[in-house]
């Protein structure tokens, strides 16, 4: 037996799944994370509807067995364009996501590592950015840079920045004075390898579950954006932008509002509570 | 001290200060040892008196800013560590010179296994590959007497004590031939804190290391030294072997620590402490910086600079009474 297979450890990633989904409210938000995800991956391949087919005979049509949900003002599909909606949601929630986090990092790496001016400059600067409502920056970015996908990817992020960046500056700065790391100094460690190996990874957890929680933000704040007419345009049918044209019928046939609302509310459910169970995966005094 | 042994490192007329906000705290104040191949040199001192801040700026470690060497040399086999290039630091730190920390709890990376933690100095050092690199961490960890099999725990795992003892390995892991441990004992409770500088010694022994050890433990100091120094403000008020401190010690100030710890003979209901309180690093008293405290204190004291004087061959003591006490 080489050293290398006596002291291995069990695999990192399915510990970690194992242990995150011990609990059944997390294991049930994985179950139906990854149910969403697939419907709205695989499913428009086995709808008979097209997307955007309008068919005025079926106009605002309760659901029924050809229409599982309904159609909407036009006579379209409400479960095709449903399945086909939650992509862009769910990509809208995920890129916005992880883009403001990898920004956040690297911004809260600099000013906790370098300190000084820089970090003065630089968390200054958050203050200002934070002062600004994040509904409003979101709007204002997504008014100049238009309706494109990457823009409103753009347009979600802003607003999220500055709590990453002072999160990890704050983690940085408890972890920086810590023993282990002038251990590491002591040993010779490289700055950079002290900062990748020693302290990312020490700070990087409440920045995993903020974000993960914050998928579900950010989609809601996508719809939010569609919903009033910005982010991703109609005819292509963005969760938010459903709800938008769903609620002039609201009072006649709700289910035009129901379906992409409760699919929404459903998503981020589900994503709270895998978020939460991230959260105590990742805390190593939990383990066991 | 003497110098006609074989010396290892040599510190001479170390200064070290701290920058705060318009004031200057003022950690160390020229301070001058030498260390003995082989030999354990015992640093003594209050909190605050300076003396991790020693540790560490002969790692250069110290944070700049705030801190700074103000002046000061400080030789490892000729080589002044203080003018090396910071590349060339890497033959010494971990490899010539490793640290013991004070406290096993922080001293660890609770994400990484403990094993890795050895095998991360081990390959920095040295040309294993990683099995090999493996193996001998493996072994370093049973040589502190911790089973190999727990290779692949984390810190979490360990108790305080035997965090402690993966630090000594980490530290002794690349055979250093300078050992700053400082306050090993510190942060562990009293069954464990006896055990400690017994597992040190016999480390010691078996790879034939220098030694600095930083304790405010008397007791530790006789447990393991064979120099003493003893730190206050900043600066060595006595120095000597540990026989000569302990037997004959000359300065009010170890005086006082002897004089403050319990005998267990005698039945008192208070301890006698030294009066007062160490003097604030930014704002030193004139003269001998012990003169506030000093029963014996006179002006002369309070005014001219107290400069060390060699009392007995090989014990320096820094005050202008005759012959201490």
């Amino acid at each position: 037996m080489t050293a290398k297979q006596q002291y291995k450890r069990p695999n990192a990633v399915l510990e970690f799944f194992g242990r995150m989904t011990k609990a059944f409210s997390a294991k049930l938000g994985v179950i139906l994370f990854v149910i969403i995800v697939l419907v709205c991956l695989i499913g428009p391949f086995f709808s008979p509807y097209d997307v955007n087919g309008i068919d005025l005979i079926n106009m605002f049509k309760g659901p029924s067995k050809a229409h599982l949900l309904g159609c909407d003002e036009m006579g379209r599909d409400i479960f095709t364009r449903l399945m086909y909606g939650g992509r862009y949601s769910l990509a809208l929630g995920l890129c916005s996501s992880l883009f403001g986090a990898a920004v956040g990092v690297i911004i809260g790496s600099v000013a906790g590592f370098f300190g000084g001016k820089i970090e003065t400059f630089l968390m200054r600067l958050m203050d200002v950015w934070a002062a600004l409502p994040g509904m409003l920056l979101c709007i204002l970015v997504s008014n100049v840079m238009g309706s494109g996908f990457f823009s409103t990817v753009l347009a979600l992020t802003v607003g999220g920045i500055p709590g990453t960046v002072r999160m990890i500056r704050g983690q940085i700065l408890t972890e920086r004075s810590k023993e282990y790391i002038e251990a590491a100094q002591s040993i010779n460690c490289s700055s950079f390898s002290i900062m990748f190996r020693h302290l990312l990874p020490n700070v990087i957890q409440p920045v995993i579950v903020t974000t993960t929680m914050g998928i579900g933000s950010t989609m809601i704040m996508a719809a939010s954006l569609s919903y009033i007419g910005l982010g991703i345009q109609p005819p292509n049918p963005e969760w938010g932008a459903m709800l938008a044209t769903g609620k002039t019928q609201i009072r006649t046939y709700p289910h035009m509002l129901l379906v992409p609302g409760i699919a929404i509310a459903l998503t981020v459910f589900a994503i709270n509570l895998m978020g939460d169970g991230i959260r105590d995966a990742l805390d190593p005094k939990l383990r066991d | 001290m003497s110098t006609n042994k074989e010396v290892f490192l040599s510190v001479k007329n170390l200064e070290v200060s701290y920058s705060q906000a318009r004031r200057e705290v003022r950690a160390v104040n020229g301070v001058s040892f030498d260390v003995q191949k082989g030999k354990t040199l015992g640093l003594v001192g209050e909190t605050g008196a300076g003396k991790t801040t020693i540790a560490k700026a002969i790692l250069r470690i110290l944070p700049d800013p705030p801190a700074k060497v103000k002046s000061g040399e400080i030789f490892l086999g000729g080589e002044d560590l203080l003018k090396k290039k910071e590349e060339d630091m890497l033959d010494v730190r971990g490899k010539k010179i490793a640290m013991i920390f004070q406290d096993p709890m922080t001293a660890l990376n609770p994400l990484m296994t403990v094993g890795d933690q050895i095998l991360e100095v081990l390959l920095l050092h040295n040309d294993y590959d990683k099995a090999a690199g493996m193996r001998e961490a493996g072994r370093m960890l049973e040589t502190v007497g911790i089973p190999a099999e727990r290779y692949a725990e984390y810190p979490h795992q360990f108790s305080g004590g035997m965090k402690q003892r993966v630090v000594i390995a980490m530290a002794l892991a690349c055979n250093p031939e300078l050992l700053l441990a400082d306050e090993p004992t510190t942060a562990l409770d009293v069954t464990i804190q006896a055990q400690v500088p017994e597992l040190i010694n016999d480390l010691k022994m078996k790879f034939g290391t220098s030694m600095i050890l930083i304790t405010h433990d008397l007791g530790v100091i006789a447990q393991t030294c064979d120099d003493v120094a003893v730190i206050y403000a900043g600066k060595i008020v006595e120095s000597g072997t540990k026989e000569d401190v302990f037997d004959h010690p000359a300065h009010p100030y170890t005086l006082g620590l002897f004089g403050s710890l319990p005998d267990i003979d005698s039945r008192t209901s208070r301890l006698s402490p030294i009066a007062g309180m160490p003097p604030d690093p930014t704002n030193l008293p004139e003269g001998c910086s012990f003169h506030p405290r000093c029963p014996h204190a006179t002006d002369a004291c309070r005014k001219g600079q107290i400069t060390s004087r060699e009392i007995t061959p090989g014990h320096f003591c820094a005050c202008i009474r005759e012959g201490g006490n």
